[in-house]
């Protein structure tokens, strides 16, 4: 029951579009701060036991591949600059661009999805996996150096329980990471599928996108995760 | 308030810019450093100034409302809060022992 002249896509609690995008896009933000906690949490862990254990933390990293993790870097990047040409398109109403660059946006994500798969492939078979008995298994140095200052003899043939435990922190924490963050790209992905349909539907006006908005917010919000996680998971030495 | 088009030409350099801090931030970490911490702290800034432009351009902060730029800021706050507080914690844990031994010697 719209009265004439009132945009169909106006709720009946907002006075005008603008104010019913303001509220909109304020709710994401509030979301997406709730969501900087959840990764913050993880964040905190990390920061608390590099602290503490520096040494098997700047180890185990040096073991993961820094180059694909900086070609995903660079996808995830070119993915945001598809989607902030999505929001363009949306908003000066070219349909054409709103849709390729939003199926832009899914393929760079899905490559991105696809590196991590290799990558965690790559890091199970070297055995670099949050297990004890499979961590024994990899050739490690940095224990050695404290050994040496308490005087003890460094036996070569075995790698101290203590020290394994430290680095299988750094694989949990590397996995529950990037496991979380790529578990948000693929719900950016799904949601990214409903605006190609919507879009392909005609669903969007250059007064009214909010959803092209909103899902953007959120794959940029998942590309500033991953901007921490790549240093702080591949480049301490 | 009316919407707020960013030019594409404003997002490509900032593109740019996000791909030449990538570039510098992996050859940071390839210089070897005296002195460990180092390697984190200059990859964490890099990596701030990264977050930044994003979240200021792509996701739109800088022509929004002071009321997203309090959540966005708020959201920071609060994540500086549980970090700072609990590494203020586990860093001072060896000086709070120390006191102990020189005030309260058992």
């Amino acid at each position: 029951m719209h009265p004439p002249g009132h945009h169909p896509d106006l709720a009946h609690h907002f006075d005008t579009l603008n104010q019913q995008k303001e509220s909109l896009v304020l709710g994401m933000w509030i979301f997406l701060a709730t969501e900087l906690m959840l990764f913050g949490g993880l964040f905190t862990a990390y920061t608390v036991y590099n602290y503490l254990y520096t040494t098997a933390f700047i180890e185990a990293s040096s073991k993961l591949s820094m180059p694909l993790a900086a070609a995903n870097t660079v996808v995830l990047l070119s993915s945001s600059l598809t989607m902030v040409f999505a929001v363009y398109g949306a908003q000066v109403g070219n349909r054409k661009m709103l849709i390729y660059s939003l199926l832009g946006t899914i393929v760079l994500g899905l490559v991105f999805l696809g590196i991590k798969a290799t990558e965690y492939a790559i890091d199970s078979h070297e055995n670099l996996v949050p297990s004890v008995e499979r961590l024994a298994k990899v050739e490690w140095k940095g224990w050695r150096e404290a050994h040496e200052q308490q005087n003890q003899p460094a036996t070569p043939e075995q790698t101290p329980r203590a020290y394994l435990h430290q680095t299988q922190l750094f694989y949990l924490l590397y996995y529950t990471m990037t496991g979380l963050h790529a578990a948000h790209m693929l719900i950016g992905l799904s949601l990214l599928v409903v605006l190609v349909i919507m879009a392909r539907r005609g669903r969007f006006t250059p007064e009214y996108h909010p959803q092209v908005e909103l899902v953007g917010l959120y794959w940029h919000f998942v590309d500033v995760v991953w901007i921490f996680l790549f240093p702080l998971l591949y480049l301490i030495r | 308030m009316a919407e707020h088009i960013v030019k594409p030409k404003t997002y490509l350099l900032v593109y740019a810019a996000l791909l030449c801090l990538t570039a510098l931030t992996v050859g940071a970490s390839l210089i070897p450093m005296e002195w460990p911490a180092l390697h984190l702290a200059v990859a964490l800034a890099i990596g701030g100034v990264k977050a930044g432009l994003v979240i200021l351009f792509f996701m739109h902060v800088l022509y929004s409302s002071k009321l997203i730029w309090l959540v966005a800021l708020g959201g920071l706050l609060w994540l500086a809060i549980l970090i700072v507080y609990t590494m203020n914690d586990y860093v001072h844990r060896d000086s709070y022992s120390t006191l102990i031994k020189i005030f309260m010697p058992s």
